[in-house]
């Protein structure tokens, strides 16, 4: 029943948010999504007792073809669900202060989005999955359509048949895998358990049709274009959550959808994929340097980070795979940060460009630091969220490949380069025409900076619930790709 | 080993005392008045020292202490622990930082002062100093690299202290992204000994290498990927060039960071893996190549440089550079023992010419000073002890630590012996070149500052007289056996460096008879004081200035130049990587991947448009085409 309360409560609330009027949408929406997350808070505490079993719901739903309404959260579902129900409530505080049209429809569709995306982490059936899969497309479309810059129709059009075309992959995936399957079953169960019995010429098409999914989902250079342009153009919040949370469906998915599934697949086509992985982070990471737009350098530092997310998952060892998921975690916040920054600078300025910036530090002083402390997280500063992450997943890819992890590493040299030029260039220096006029933060700008940063910090110094949580998740997964 | 458990308590405070002090100043900083923030700082970093000295008295030097905090990283049977390690070599480091950290944090309360970010400055400091007490108390490689990566951090905010110069923030830039380098070796090297002995804890992993065979090629990928990340934070060749620059800082900062503590974190590194590098003789030629080379490179630099912190700098670089090569011929404790006299007199130079920039009202060329001795005359005093003792003039401090460096070199080397010394002989010139300079004949600045000349407070000059006393008598912690004595600091570090020597004994001759020691020494102290009097000749009896820019030439330009190390790295480095960052994204991005993608989608377009055109409405095209559809069907039927 907890599963069920959690996963339709943002749904429920997402209604009462469109009823309650544009006066009070932003408000009634932060108090439901905090509810939320104090559901989230109680199911952690029961997790911590009973462990995963008691959150496993099962009903049939369609008897031929056999598609069941499954829902499960294990450890890493769940952590996920958390980092979901994290973030909501902060992206919608970000969102106070600021002039939006239609409010009621706007923090509606977040708390949609965040229903989609609870199911899409905790669904045990891969049509159920799929759903969830493509409903959380429909709401960061209508945000990023309705309420995004100059420069969104082209862009939102680009960003929605992108994504729906890996989708439209995935779908002729999960009907393959129903054919080929002996049980004929879309079960998470059955087409774990029947991995092997699916013959290797077919794991390997049956790979690129969901790899290339979440490829364009995650990004994974050469599949990363419509990415940049999409941050750029979506509102803060809805670039919040397609960075923060949206993507990680993507890397999730690879440990859920991927690995286990198709073994023999990975087996044959993982040494290909973590190359594409390992080159586009330090692409990635090379563009970056000279972004002049503030978005889309964090786009790029963002395609670098979950390279090397999907890098330490394609690694095939536990260490690659908790770093993975340490590493998501920490990327959502630290995302949602650095864009939470970039949409403070332009609300005061109304630029985002680099170069027209600069000495910001004189005139906001609580506002740099915490920028600085986001900026540390995301350069893997030891004792912050990002090194735990970055450390773990550089020694996975290391224990793949000594050479792809010198390679990789490259990217804590570039990643210093680009976000210190960038703070440099935007905060120090002396103030100019634009910046002069920059009031410090507000209070709800306060809080949420406050809350970012702390949890930086915490989980940089204390990681360890984080891998407690995973551990046999992914043990459990890794069994399962090691063929013997 | 096992040692009493009431050391536990002030052990794990020694790392706390800064952090606290520098969550105080940071958070709370705004509300307190600016005069106590910097007493606040400096009592917390003397607290630290108190616990430090408690560990110092009460610890033998046989034993070690090891604190494990928490698990830090652990799943499944990796794990990573929060641990420290308290032993001679780590009570060493701490002495020095807590020390001569306690006397600069004094020493900055005057000369920060009237500056508007005072708060801001002492709470980067402590961040310091709990950033470089985490450094050296860690007990694994990990924790290491915390500080490691730590110090650097406040490095970089300390140097770009003064934010709205866009020259000090490049250096500051530059100084992360150059240590961010050597840190990649590091962590590489890190998952090398992970890997391979399961474990980032030093006592397990000498314990594992020594069972390796000598010079095996795991145990030197090891150790030079850990070298490379010690020339990145101790400023060695190639990653050398952002410590000059880091003189932006505020001199405080020049004296604690970039002199007596942080930049030795490498020498400190080595000595702790000692039994590592003593098992690969090849990575030891290695850094005592590049410690040799450097040596040699920043003393030259150094001859022709203008800028009082800049000749400070380079020497740091140079004195570095000759720890190393101490380190390279496997004498480890006399490394460390030139780390801490060197910790002494270096730190009371940079805080000297601090003094002298104070009084100049931050006047940092020596062309522009002269005469100064007759007006600030404790900073000239202690200045010139300073200078004696890094000349190496007996019985100051940086004779016995330099001497003995020699001594082994020479066991070791004939070459390296010669170019130590023709390092030494340059470093007695230039410092020499720089007392003259700056406190000798008549002051050759303006009238207005000439006026305004005066003696630092007392804050100020009470740090530099404590440290001129340490600079004079320091060295006795290591007296020669040629004297008779017993070397105390050897003796101090023999627990924590015999397992390395015992190494390095098997493969080594005897040491140099006292005879030749003797020799050794009047060699060097003769030449030391050639150097100096060459230096009175030049600067005092031929009033001879440095040259102006513009009119140098030939090699004396390429000198004062650096030999155009930035320049090159620049155009070889810098240069092309923005070039590929504008190609990727211009060529590769937009015009490859972007295109590709682009026209997929024309392709199903255009496909769409032209396949609409079927759908016509005329019924007489649809029975066509079904017949025609047909037929077909029956054709691939019967022949395929």
């Amino acid at each position: 029943m907890m599963t069920l309360l959690i996963l339709f409560f943002p749904l429920i609330a997402s209604i009462l948010v469109f009823a309650s009027g544009n006066n009070l949408a932003s408000k009634v929406a932060l108090l439901l999504a905090a509810a939320e997350l104090a559901i989230t808070v109680y199911v952690y505490s029961v997790y911590k007792q009973t462990g995963a079993d008691s959150f496993y719901y099962f009903k049939e739903w369609i008897s031929n073809p056999k598609i069941s309404f499954h829902l499960g959260m294990d450890g890493l579902s769940l952590l996920m669900v958390i980092l979901t129900n994290f973030l909501t409530p902060i992206i919608i505080l970000s969102a106070f202060n600021r002039n939006i049209e239609n409010a009621k429809a706007y923090f509606s569709l977040i708390l949609f989005m965040q229903f989609a995306l609870i199911g899409v982490f905790i669904a045990y059936d891969g049509l159920l999955y799929y759903i969830f899969w493509e409903l959380a497309l429909i709401p960061i479309y209508f945000i990023a359509l309705r309420w995004g810059g100059p420069n969104r129709v082209p862009v939102t059009l680009k960003f929605f048949i992108y994504t729906l075309a890996g989708s439209l992959l995935m779908l002729f995936g999960f009907i393959m895998l129903y054919h080929y399957n002996p049980s004929h079953s879309f079960d998470i169960r059955e087409l774990y358990d029947n991995a092997s019995k699916i013959c290797s010429c077919n794991q390997s098409w049956l790979f690129w049709m969901f790899f290339l999914a979440f490829a364009i989902k995650i990004p994974i250079v050469p599949f990363h274009t419509w990415q940049a342009d999409t941050y750029k153009e979506a509102p803060t919040q809805g670039t919040m959550l397609l960075a923060g949370i949206m993507l990680k469906m993507g890397t999730y998915s690879l440990l859920r959808w991927l690995l286990p599934v198709v073994p023999a697949g990975v087996a044959q086509w993982g040494p290909l994929a973590i190359t594409l992985c390992v080159i586009g982070i330090v692409y990635a990471s090379v563009i970056a340097i000279m972004q002049k737009d503030l978005k889309k350098l964090f786009a790029y530092s963002s395609v670098a980070h979950v390279g090397l997310i999907a890098a330490g998952i394609f690694s095939l060892n536990i260490q690659g795979f908790q770093g993975s998921v340490v590493q998501m975690m920490a990327h959502g916040v630290n995302v949602v940060g650095l864009f939470f920054c970039a949409d403070i600078i332009f609300n005061r300025t109304k630029s985002l460009q680099v170069e027209g910036l600069g000495g910001i530090r004189n005139v906001a002083p609580q506002f740099n630091t915490m920028f600085m402390i986001v900026v540390l997280g995301s350069v893997a500063l030891p004792l912050t969220n990002g090194f735990i992450g970055e450390f773990l997943l550089l020694f996975g890819v290391y224990e793949y490949n000594t050479w792809l992890s010198v390679f990789s590493g490259l990217t804590i040299i570039l990643g210093a380069v680009y976000m210190f030029r960038m703070f440099q260039r935007v905060m120090l220096g002396n103030t100019s025409e634009t910046t002069s006029v920059f009031k410090d933060l507000m209070w709800n700008e306060k809080i949420v900076l406050a809350i970012i940063a702390i949890t930086i910090i915490v989980m940089g110094i204390y990681p360890k619930p984080v891998f407690d949580m995973a551990q046999p998740a992914l043990q459990s997964i890794l069994d399962k790709v090691i063929i013997k | 080993m096992l040692t009493d458990s009431s050391l536990i308590a002030p052990g794990m405070l020694i790392p706390l005392f800064p952090l606290i002090g520098f969550l105080i100043n940071g958070l709370f900083g705004k509300y307190l008045p600016k005069s106590i923030t910097g007493w606040i700082a400096s009592l917390a970093v003397l607290a630290s020292f108190c616990c430090v000295f408690y560990m110092f008295t009460n610890l033998p030097s046989t034993g070690s202490l090891h604190i494990d905090l928490f698990n830090w990283i652990g799943f499944a049977n990796f794990n990573i622990s929060f641990g420290y390690l308290i032993d001679p070599l780590s009570i060493t480091m701490m002495l020095v930082v807590t020390g001569i950290g306690f006397l600069i944090h004094v020493y900055s309360i005057g000369y920060m002062h009237d500056d508007e970010g005072v708060t801001r400055f002492f709470t980067y400091l402590n961040l310091f100093i709990f950033f470089m007490l985490l450094l050296v108390i860690g007990s694994n490689y990990l924790v290491m690299f915390i500080g490691w990566e730590g110090v650097g951090l406040c490095s970089y905010l300390l140097i770009g202290y003064w934010f709205k110069n866009d020259a000090f923030n490049d250096a500051a830039k530059k100084a992360f992204v150059m240590n961010r380098i050597g840190d990649l070796g590091f962590l590489l090297g890190m998952f090398f000994i992970l890997f391979n002995f399961g474990s980032l804890d030093y006592a397990e992993v000498m314990k594992q290498a020594s069972l390796l065979p000598v010079g095996s090629a795991l145990l030197v990928t090891i150790t030079l990927l850990l070298f490379v990340g010690a020339t990145g934070k101790s400023a060695q060749i190639p990653l050398y060039t952002w410590l000059p620059d880091a003189m932006a800082g505020p001199t405080p900062v020049s004296a604690l960071i970039h002199a007596a503590t942080m930049v030795t974190a490498g020498i400190y590194m080595i000595t702790r893996s000692g039994v590592l590098y003593a098992m690969a003789p090849f990575s030891m030629e290695i850094v005592a190549i590049v410690g040799v080379a450097t040596c040699l490179m920043a003393a030259i630099i150094g001859l022709m440089q203008n800028d009082i912190k800049k000749v400070l700098a380079y020497s740091t670089v140079s004195q570095l550079g000759l720890m190393f090569a101490a380190l390279g011929i496997g004498a480890f404790a006399s490394g460390m023992f030139h780390l801490v006299t060197h910790a002494f007199f270096k730190a009371l130079l940079f805080l000297g010419s601090g003094s002298v920039i104070h009084a100049l009202h931050g006047e940092q060329d020596i062309r522009k000073m002269g005469g100064l001795s007759k007006y600030i005359k404790v900073t000239f005093i202690t200045f010139l002890i300073g200078s004696i003792a890094i000349s190496g003039i007996p019985p100051f401090a940086g004779f016995f630590s330099k001497d003995e460096i020699l001594s082994k070199a020479f066991e070791h080397s004939k070459i390296i012996w010669a170019i130590l010394s023709i390092s030494s002989m340059m470093t007695a010139f230039y410092m020499f070149r720089l007392v003259y300079l700056t406190f000798f004949n008549d002051f050759r600045g303006t009238e207005v500052t000439k006026k305004h000349i005066h003696e630092s407070p007392s804050t100020m000059t009470i740090p530099l007289i404590i440290l001129a006393v340490l600079s004079i008598f320091g060295g006795f912690i290591g007296l020669p056996s040629v004297l008779g004595f017993a070397h105390k600091f050897q003796q101090y570090l023999s627990a924590v460096t015999a397992p390395a020597q015992h190494i390095l004994d098997e493969s080594h001759a005897a040491e140099v008879s006292h005879s030749t020691e003797w020799i050794l020494i009047f060699t060097a102290v003769i030449a030391a004081i050639a150097s100096i009097l060459y230096a009175r000749y030049k600067y005092i009896s031929n009033k001879e200035q440095p040259a102006e820019d513009a009119s140098l030439t030939g090699i004396n330009k390429m000198v004062y130049n650096k030999f155009y190390v930035d320049e090159i790295y620049e155009t070889c480095i810098v240069k092309p990587l923005k070039v590929l960052s504008d190609l990727f994204l211009v060529l590769i991005d937009k015009l490859v991947i972007d295109l590709v993608v682009n026209a997929t989608a024309w392709v199903v377009g255009l496909s769409g448009r032209t396949l609409r055109l079927v759908q016509n409405g005329n019924t007489g095209f649809y029975v066509f085409a079904m017949v025609f559809g047909i037929i077909v069907l029956f054709v691939i039927r019967l022949f395929i």
